[in-house]
């Protein structure tokens, strides 16, 4: 809808002048909302009544309160706080066409929206395409992996030359197969047949009856299902593998409470965009988000990331995680261990799926699966949609048989 | 005391009573105060998130109610119960004789309701509304969640026996979160939004010599320095604000005025809580204490 850029922009210029009236600024917030909209953030009416609001109690001369006050309303989570300040910046205040120090320093300026719309806004804002959507530094490789740089050539790995029948085979066997994970005890309460006392319900009753206890009522903790957290290897050696461990990840994320992330030499997190209720479309998204496809394999160093950035986000309310890996790590081993002891800590069960177990005469005995094999719960084989099937088995049936942990 | 009238006067009340925050978040308390809107902060554990609703209880000359929430909380423990025991004992005291209608409207009168937090925020005789504290949410359960946003969009609650309770001056509610799980979109629409960062060195030195004041101020700038470098590193728990505090007020206790490599080794675990974290960094002791010394 390229008739929305049309707006009475002025852009180019400095921004907000000293001597612009509020009733300058009301057309200008309702642009800026709507680029923050096209940036994928919530900016409805209700936000930009808000911000208008907002912006009547505040001094529009000090630049860092109008930023502050939109921010305040806009934003409402921290990972959208990068992008809030990209727009901020290219909308309220662009940089001089000719200068080339128009950003501010440590700073990305890039938007995440598809090259039309960038193109689109960059003409409403009189800028160059590039001043919309200019990462600080070009993407290099980073300097630990230099070592097999070649592996690491971060390539686009193309999902839509997967076969459609081969794709809908192997789509809809999955989506047979029996997925329910194990439910665990929560700490809120149901009525129930039997159990503990329902003290309220049991006196409730009761008064009715003249406080004659007449009747004892029960209760018992509410069950819920365990959140799944599927850590998957798509490195080079993974590659047979990686496609059909999508659509399986896919397949559960419409089922199940999951958590997905995908390394080869960095940690990415697909969780959200696996979210399109469209296998192709949700193949699509995560090959353009995923930028190291079919790279090198650092197990140990994308565990200690998913360790300290997101364990502790992920892994609340008794979460099961399961890592996909063939072992062929080319990392610290001792590394790896360190990271599985920690994370075992923290999850409820650690399992370890391997493609290669499934194959005759396989011995676990890569570096990275001797240094992970007494540190994971369950050892098992994920070569084809049987082994799926036996884990879907085994993991509705988790909080039956608990394994003893050495 | 009357409400500040500009994000100038909440940040200077906010520094008198030695809370050192940035700008951004004394316009957010401004706006979420002019607003009449919830404001929700995030951030890793020791910022001070908490620390913002208690100061700006005293800013307001407020009462501060406090909700910490936990796994499982319902209405019963946030909103009211009934004092079952002491209505039970009652009924059976007023014997055969006595209207039953009567009394069953006796026993769910106010005397016999216990008030919780949230029914407190809302039906109150403050003269300056309380400030509602709502402490870690994301340890709380979705069902709770969507309770809270009934509450918060009309401030009111009703009991089935009593009827509706409409507050009527609403509270100013802080929302706290550690981000331990994602919290509902639905319920931050209602709020606005403030991410509170690591402070850089100068204000981190500036919130230890505010709120340890007796670290020396050499001794402040030092720890403040260290812990800055520990943030840069790899661990499992970065240490928060609350660790820089404590660990100048321990080594304050030990009578230090500067740091060195010994004393820093013998307290590491005010700032470092995991095993794994103290192992790693025990090796590196004496660079660090170097590095910060230099700052």
């Amino acid at each position: 809808m390229p008739e929305a850029i049309s707006l009475p922009l002025q852009g180019g210029g400095s921004g907000r002048g000293e001597g612009e009236r509020k009733a300058d600024l009301l057309p200008r917030l309702g642009g800026f909302a709507r680029l923050l909209h096209d940036a994928g953030l919530e900016a409805g009416p209700r936000r930009l009544t808000d911000a208008t609001r907002a912006l009547t109690l505040i001094d529009l001369k000090k630049q860092e309160d109008f930023r502050s006050a939109l921010r305040a309303v806009f934003v409402s989570r921290k990972d959208d706080i990068a992008t809030f300040e990209a727009a901020f910046d290219i909308f309220w205040a662009p940089p001089d066409p000719r200068a080339s120090a128009g950003v501010m320093p440590g700073r990305t300026r890039s938007l995440p929206m598809s090259p039309e719309r960038a193109k689109a806004w960059a003409n409403a804002l009189g800028l160059n395409t590039s001043q919309m959507n200019r990462e600080q530094e070009p993407r290099t490789v980073p300097e630990t992996s230099s070592g097999y740089s070649a592996e690491e050539l971060l390539r686009h790995k193309d999902f839509e030359a997967m076969t459609w029948q081969e794709t809908e085979q192997v789509q809809r066997l999955l989506a047979q197969s029996p997925w329910r994970v194990a439910e665990r005890k929560t700490r809120r309460l149901r009525a129930a047949r039997s159990g503990a006392i329902d003290l309220r319900r049991t006196a409730r009753h009761a008064i009715r009856s003249s406080g004659e206890l007449m009747r004892l009522f029960n209760k018992r903790p509410r069950l819920r299902r365990r959140p799944l957290v599927l850590v998957c290897d798509v490195s080079g050696s993974m590659e047979r593998y990686s496609r059909v461990l999508m659509i399986f990840a896919h397949a559960i994320a419409r089922r199940e409470d999951l958590e997905a992330f995908v390394f080869s030499t960095r940690l990415s997190r697909i969780t959200r965009l696996l979210r399109h209720r469209d296998l192709d479309k949700a193949l699509t998204s995560v090959s353009k988000g995923v930028h190291d496809f079919s790279g090198g394999t650092r197990i140990g160093e994308a565990l200690a990331d998913f360790n300290r950035r997101w364990a502790r986000r992920v892994l609340g309310h008794g979460a099961v995680v399961i890592i996909v890996s063939d072992g062929w790590d080319r990392g610290d081993p001792a590394q790896l261990t360190a990271e599985l002891i920690h994370l075992r800590r923290s999850a409820h069960r650690l399992i370890w799926l391997n493609p290669l177990l499934g194959s005759d005469g396989y011995q676990p005995l890569t570096r990275g699966m001797v240094a992970a094999l007494p540190y994971c719960d369950d050892f098992l084989a994920v070569h084809n949609v049987q082994a799926l099937d036996d884990l879907g088995r085994m993991l509705a049936d988790l909080d039956i048989r608990p394994t003893r942990r050495r | 005391m009357t409400a500040p009238a500009s994000i100038d006067e909440v940040e200077r009340r906010l520094r008198e009573r030695r809370y050192i925050g940035d700008r951004g978040l004394a316009t957010s308390i401004f706006l979420a105060l002019k607003l009449e809107k919830p404001l929700f902060i995030e951030g890793e554990a020791g910022v001070g998130k908490t620390e913002a609703a208690k100061v700006m209880a005293e800013v307001l000359g407020a009462r501060l109610i406090r909700l910490q929430c936990y796994e499982g909380i319902d209405l019963a423990h946030a909103v009211y119960e009934w004092n079952y025991p002491r209505q039970l004992l009652h009924i059976r005291l007023l014997g055969e004789g006595e209207d039953r209608r009567t009394a069953e409207r006796e026993i769910f009168s106010s005397e016999f309701l216990l008030r919780r937090p949230l029914l407190d925020a809302i039906d109150n005789d403050d003269a300056t509304p309380p400030v509602l504290l709502i402490d870690e949410i994301d340890r709380s359960d979705e069902e709770f969640e969507a309770f809270l946003l009934e509450l918060l969009s009309d401030f009111q609650v009703s009991i089935p026996e009593i009827g509706t309770i409409k507050a009527k001056k609403p509270p100013f509610v802080v929302i706290t979160s550690n981000r331990t799980r994602e919290v509902h979109d639905a319920l931050k629409r209602r709020c606005l939004y403030h991410w509170i960062d690591y402070p850089d060195l100068e204000k981190e030195v500036e919130i230890v010599r505010a709120r340890a004041p007796e670290a020396a101020e050499g001794l402040a700038r030092e720890v403040a320095a260290l812990v800055q470098g520990l943030r840069t590193m790899e661990l499992y728990k970065m240490p928060g604000v609350a660790e820089t505090l404590d660990w100048a007020r321990s080594l304050a206790a030990l009578g230090a005025t500067r740091i060195d490599a010994s004393l820093v080794d013998a307290t590491l675990g005010a700032a470092l809580k995991y095993q794994e974290d103290l192992e790693r960094i025990r090796q590196q002791v004496p660079a660090l204490v170097e590095k910060a010394r230099g700052a």
